[in-house]
C-alpha cells in the first residue's frame, strides 16, 4: 500500500512539474515575429566551440558585423554574442560563459554601454527589464548566468526577489496567457533560427536625413562599475590568451562623445589593447549613410554590415593574426550551409522590402 | 519577507522540509530561529523593539509569579496564625505590589508603541527626523501592534493568577515571535498557543496538507482579489468619487480589504497547521453577520477579545463603575444601569481605534462602531415590538436583508479608514445625500477606475468563488473536510486548479505593485 502511495505520489508530481513546464514554454515570449533580438543570445550554443573571434555587446554588434563576410573574405569564422542595450555587467559575463565553450583567438568588446553604470542608469524600469530578459533568459543555467543576473536586477525586480523569476521564467509571465498569439503555440517546442552567427539581418533602407541631436552631458566620465567590469574583461581575456579588442561601431546615434573617445583611447592605451573607433574610419569602410542603414544612422543594414565586415576582418587578419581557414574541408562545408543559408534569408528579406 | 514574496514561499518550504526532518525535540528551536531569522529580513535596526518587548514581559511575568509564590509560601507558613482578615490584607499588599509592576512594564511598552505610531503620523515625522530618528517614520517595526498585545495579554493573565508565567524565556521568545502571526495576527493567548507550539510533531499528511491548502486559499483571496481590485479603491479615493461614487468605494474596499486580511490570517493560520501548531480562528464569515455586535465577533475576533478582556471587563466591573452604576439607576433607571457597560464601550473602542492609527480617522472610526453598538442596544425593546407585529423574521428573505443592511452599513463606517483628514469622509458621507449619480455605473467611468474589463471579469469570477466557499462552510462546515472524503483525483484536481488561478490571475510580478497587507501597518 506504501509503495503505491509513492508510485502515484510520483507520477502526481512528475505530471505536475511536466504541466508547468509546458504552461512555462507556451507562456514565455518567443521572439520569434518582431522583436528577434530577445532569441539571439539562446542561438550560440549550438555553433559555440570553433569561433576564432566572438563579438560581445549590444545592438552596435548583432547588427554591424557580418560573420558570414568575415568567412567569406577572410576565412575567418566567428560569432555574435549580441543582445539589445546589453549591459556592461552582461557583455562580462557572457563572455566568462564563453570561455566555458571556447577560447577564441580575438573577443571583440563594443564600448558603446560603457555609458551605462548601473542598472538604473538606463532610465526606464520597465524597459531595462524586458532588455534584461531578453539577454538573460537565453543564456544557459549556470554560475554565470546567476551572476549576470545579479548584477542586473532592476529595483522593481529586486521587490519582487527578481531572481526567482529567472529561475522560474513562469513566475515573470504567469499573465501572459491573455496575450498568446498563433506564434507561442506554434514555437512551444522548438524556435527557429533568426540570426546568422549572431547576426540580426536588416535589408531595408532609410537614409540619413538630418542630424540626431541630444544634449550634452553634465559629465562625461565613465563610472566606476563600468570599469570594473571593463578591468575584469581584461584579465579575463589575459589570462585566456585571447585578444581582447574594443571597438566602437560606426553609427550616428546614439552619439558617441569625443569625452568618451577619449577615455577608451587612454584606457586602451594603458592595457595595450586595440581599440578602433569606427567612426573615425567612415570613408575608409565606404559607409553611404544613403543607403546602408536601415534606420536613419541608429543602426547598419546589410549593405552596411557586409562593408564593415570586410574593412575589420582586414584588420583581424593583419593586426590580430587570424589565419584564413577556408582551406579546411569540414570547417568550409558547415560555414557553406551558413552562407547559403544567410543569401537566402537576404534575398527573402528584400524581396519582403521591395 | 512579504508573506507574497517569492523569498518567503522559499523560507517557508526549507522550513517546512527541515521541520519534519529533525528530531522532534528540536522543532521549537527550529521555528524560533526561524521567526528571528524572519523578523530580522524585516530590518535588523528593529530587533531591539522585539527583545525589550519578550525581555521586559517576560522578566516581569516571572517577577510576579516568584512574588506569588512566596505570598502562598507565606500563607501556607502561617496558616495558622493569621486571621482571615490578616491573610486578605496581605494579599491585596501582593497584588497591589505586582499590580504597580505589572503597570510599569505594561507603560514601558505600550509608550513604546505610541511612540512608533506617532513616528509614522505627519506631524510627528518632522520631530523625528530632526533628531536624527528618521529610520523610525519610514515604517513601524513589524508587527509591533501585534506582539505587544499579545504580550500584555499573557503579562495581564500572569498577574490575575490565570495562566503560570513562562520559565524557559527561548520558549516565551517563540510565543511572541512565532512568524506566521507576528504580521497580522491572530493575536494567540499562551494557553491557546503553546500546547501545539512547544509540541513535538510527526509528520500528518493530512495535517500538512490541509495545512498548505489554506495557504493556497489566502493567496487566492490576496493575490486574486485584494491586489487587483486595490487599483481601484486608490482611484475611488480620489475627491471627484461622491455619491454613488462613494458606495462603490465602500463595496471595492470591503472586499479588498476582506480578501487581504482573510488572506494573510488563512496563510498565517494555515502554515501554521502544516506545522502543527493550532491558532485562533479571527474571522468567521463576518459578512454574513446580521447585526454589528455579530459581526465584531466574527471579525478580527482574537483583536476583539483581547479588547473584551483586558479593557472592557476591567473597566465595565471596576468599583467606579459599580458605584456609577448603582447611583444612576436611581436616576436614570435601565438606562443607568447600562452606563458604564457604555463607558467602557466607549473606551474600548477608543483604544481599538487608535491600535489601528493615531490619525483622527481612526478614532472617528473607533467611535461611529461605539454608537452604532450602543443605538442598536438602546433600540433592541423597539426593535422586538416591531417583530411582534410584523413577524418579518420568520420570512425567508430577512435574513439576507439584514446581512446586506449590515454589510452597507459596515461599508460606510470602514471608509473612515481611507481618510486621514476626517473632514474629507464626512464630506463624502453627506454626498450620498446630495449627488445622484447612479449614471457613473453605465457611462464608461467603471472602465476609468484602475481595472480592465478581464480584471473585472476575474474579480467577478472568484468573489462568486469566494462566496460560494463561504455559503458551504456556513452551511456544512470545513469544506477541507468535505473534500478529504472525495475521491483523491478530484481533490487533488480542484486544488491543483485552485494553484493555476492564484498562478496565473494572481497580481504579482513585474507591472503589479507588491503589495503589503493592510494590517501590516497596524
Amino acid at each position: 500500500m506504501k509503495k503505491k502511495s509513492v508510485v502515484i505520489l510520483s507520477i502526481t508530481l512528475c505530471l505536475v512539474f511536466l504541466s508547468l513546464w509546458i504552461l512555462q514554454q507556451l507562456l514565455m515570449p518567443k521572439y520569434m515575429d518582431n522583436t528577434k533580438e530577445g532569441a539571439l543570445i539562446s542561438e550560440y550554443y549550438d555553433n559555440a566551440g570553433n569561433n576564432d573571434v566572438v563579438f560581445i555587446g549590444d545592438c552596435e554588434v548583432y547588427e554591424n558585423f557580418s560573420p558570414i563576410t568575415l568567412w567569406e573574405k577572410y576565412g575567418i569564422t566567428s560569432f555574435i554574442r549580441g543582445s539589445a542595450q546589453q549591459m556592461i555587467w552582461q557583455s562580462y559575463y557572457l563572455m566568462e560563459e564563453t570561455f566555458r565553450y571556447e577560447t577564441p583567438k580575438v573577443m571583440v568588446f563594443n564600448v558603446l554601454s560603457m555609458k551605462y553604470d548601473t542598472p538604473s542608469s538606463t532610465g526606464d524600469s520597465g524597459k531595462r527589464e524586458a532588455y534584461n530578459r531578453m539577454t538573460l533568459d537565453g543564456m544557459r543555467w549556470s554560475k554565470h548566468k546567476w551572476n549576470a543576473i545579479q548584477a542586473s536586477l532592476t529595483e522593481e525586480e529586486k521587490t519582487w526577489n527578481g531572481e526567482w523569476m529567472y529561475l522560474f521564467p513562469l513566475l515573470r509571465y504567469h499573465d501572459r496567457w491573455s496575450q498568446l498569439n498563433r506564434d507561442d503555440f506554434k514555437y512551444l517546442f522548438h524556435r527557429d533560427q533568426v540570426s546568422d552567427n549572431g547576426y540580426l539581418m536588416q535589408t531595408g533602407i532609410k537614409p540619413v536625413t538630418g542630424e540626431h541631436p541630444e544634449r550634452p552631458l553634465a559629465d562625461y566620465t565613465f563610472g566606476e562599475n563600468s570599469y570594473y567590469y571593463l578591468d575584469k574583461m581584461v584579465e579575463l581575456c589575459k589570462a585566456k590568451g585571447t585578444q581582447l579588442v574594443l571597438i566602437k561601431a560606426p553609427t550616428l546615434s546614439p552619439i558617441w562623445w569625443d569625452e568618451w573617445d577619449a577615455q577608451m583611447e587612454a584606457y586602451a592605451e594603458e592595457h595595450d589593447l586595440l581599440y578602433i573607433n569606427f567612426l573615425d574610419h567612415q570613408d575608409e569602410i565606404g559607409i553611404d549613410w544613403n543607403t546602408d542603414t536601415y534606420d536613419t544612422g541608429f543602426h547598419l543594414n546589410v549593405y552596411g554590415a557586409e562593408k564593415l565586415s570586410d574593412y575589420f576582418g582586414k584588420i583581424l587578419q593583419e593586426e590580430c593574426g587570424i589565419t584564413d581557414r577556408r582551406n579546411e574541408t569540414e570547417l568550409a562545408e558547415i560555414w557553406q550551409e551558413k552562407v547559403k543559408i544567410y543569401y537566402e534569408r537576404k534575398a527573402k528579406m528584400e524581396a519582403a522590402t521591395q | 519577507m512579504l508573506f507574497t514574496s517569492f523569498n518567503f514561499l522559499a523560507f517557508a518550504a526549507v522550513l517546512l522540509v527541515l521541520y519534519y526532518l529533525i528530531p522532534k525535540k528540536g522543532q521549537w528551536i527550529l521555528l524560533l530561529a526561524a521567526s528571528y531569522f524572519f523578523y530580522i529580513c524585516a530590518g535588523l535596526e528593529y530587533l531591539g523593539f522585539i527583545l525589550f518587548t519578550t525581555i521586559s514581559t517576560y522578566a516581569t511575568a516571572y517577577v510576579i509569579s516568584i512574588i506569588l509564590k512566596k505570598q502562598d509560601a507565606y500563607l501556607a507558613e502561617n496558616k495558622a496564625t493569621l486571621s482571615r482578615d490578616e491573610r486578605k490584607a496581605y494579599k491585596n499588599h501582593v497584588k497591589c505590589i505586582n499590580r504597580w509592576i505589572m503597570i510599569a512594564c505594561l507603560f514601558l511598552n505600550f509608550a513604546i508603541l505610541a511612540f512608533c505610531k506617532a513616528c509614522i503620523v505627519e506631524p510627528f515625522q518632522a520631530i523625528a527626523e530632526e533628531r536624527g530618528l528618521s529610520f523610525l517614520t519610514v515604517a513601524l517595526p513589524l508587527g509591533i501592534s501585534f506582539y505587544m498585545f499579545q504580550s500584555a495579554g499573557y503579562l495581564i493573565d500572569v498577574y490575575r493568577g490565570t495562566a503560570k508565567a513562562e520559565k524557559n524565556f527561548f520558549r516565551y521568545a517563540l510565543f511572541v515571535s512565532f512568524f506566521p502571526q507576528l504580521v497580522q495576527g491572530p493575536i494567540s493567548r499562551l494557553s491557546q498557543l503553546a500546547p501545539s507550539l512547544y509540541a513535538p510533531h510527526a509528520f500528518d499528511g493530512k495535517q500538512v496538507s490541509f495545512g498548505l491548502q489554506r495557504v493556497l486559499w489566502g493567496y487566492f483571496k490576496k493575490l486574486v482579489i485584494a491586489d487587483r481590485i486595490v487599483a481601484a479603491v486608490v482611484t475611488l479615493k480620489h475627491p471627484e468619487y461622491t455619491g454613488v461614487g462613494f458606495i462603490l468605494l465602500g463595496v471595492f474596499y470591503a472586499i479588498q480589504i476582506y480578501a487581504d486580511f482573510t488572506g494573510g490570517i488563512d496563510v498565517a493560520i494555515g502554515l501554521g497547521e502544516a506545522l502543527g501548531i493550532k491558532m485562533p480562528e479571527n474571522f468567521i464569515r463576518p459578512f454574513f453577520s446580521k447585526n454589528i455586535a455579530e459581526y465584531w465577533r466574527r471579525w478580527h475576533s482574537t483583536l476583539g477579545e483581547w479588547m473584551k478582556d483586558y479593557i472592557f471587563y476591567p473597566i465595565s466591573v471596576s468599583s467606579p463603575m459599580l458605584k456609577l452604576s448603582k447611583a444612576a439607576r436611581k436616576k436614570l433607571g435601565n438606562f443607568g444601569k447600562r452606563l458604564p457597560v457604555y463607558i467602557a464601550s466607549i473606551a474600548t473602542w477608543f483604544v481599538t481605534g487608535i491600535w489601528h492609527g493615531l490619525t483622527p480617522n481612526f478614532i472617528v472610526w473607533g467611535m461611529l462602531n461605539c454608537f452604532v453598538i450602543v443605538v442598536s442596544e438602546e433600540l433592541t425593546p423597539l426593535y422586538e415590538k416591531f417583530h411582534n407585529r410584523f413577524h418579518l423574521k420568520q420570512k425567508a428573505w430577512y435574513g439576507g436583508f439584514e446581512m446586506l443592511r449590515m454589510f452597507a452599513l459596515m461599508n460606510l463606517i470602514r471608509s473612515c479608514d481611507l481618510f486621514p483628514h476626517v473632514g474629507d469622509y464626512f464630506s463624502r458621507l453627506g454626498s450620498l445625500f446630495t449627488t445622484f449619480n447612479f449614471h457613473i455605473l453605465w457611462d464608461g467611468t467603471m472602465m476609468k477606475l484602475g481595472l480592465s474589463s478581464l480584471d473585472y471579469a476575474i474579480l467577478g469570477f472568484s468573489i462568486v468563488i469566494v462566496f460560494a466557499i463561504s455559503v458551504i462552510q456556513e452551511k456544512k462546515g470545513s469544506v477541507r473536510e468535505l473534500l478529504w472524503n472525495k475521491p483523491a483525483v478530484l481533490r487533488y484536481v480542484l486544488i491543483y486548479a485552485l494553484f493555476l488561478i492564484v498562478l496565473l490571475m494572481g497580481s504579482f510580478g513585474i507591472g503589479y505593485n507588491p503589495g503589503n497587507f493592510i494590517y501590516n501597518q497596524f
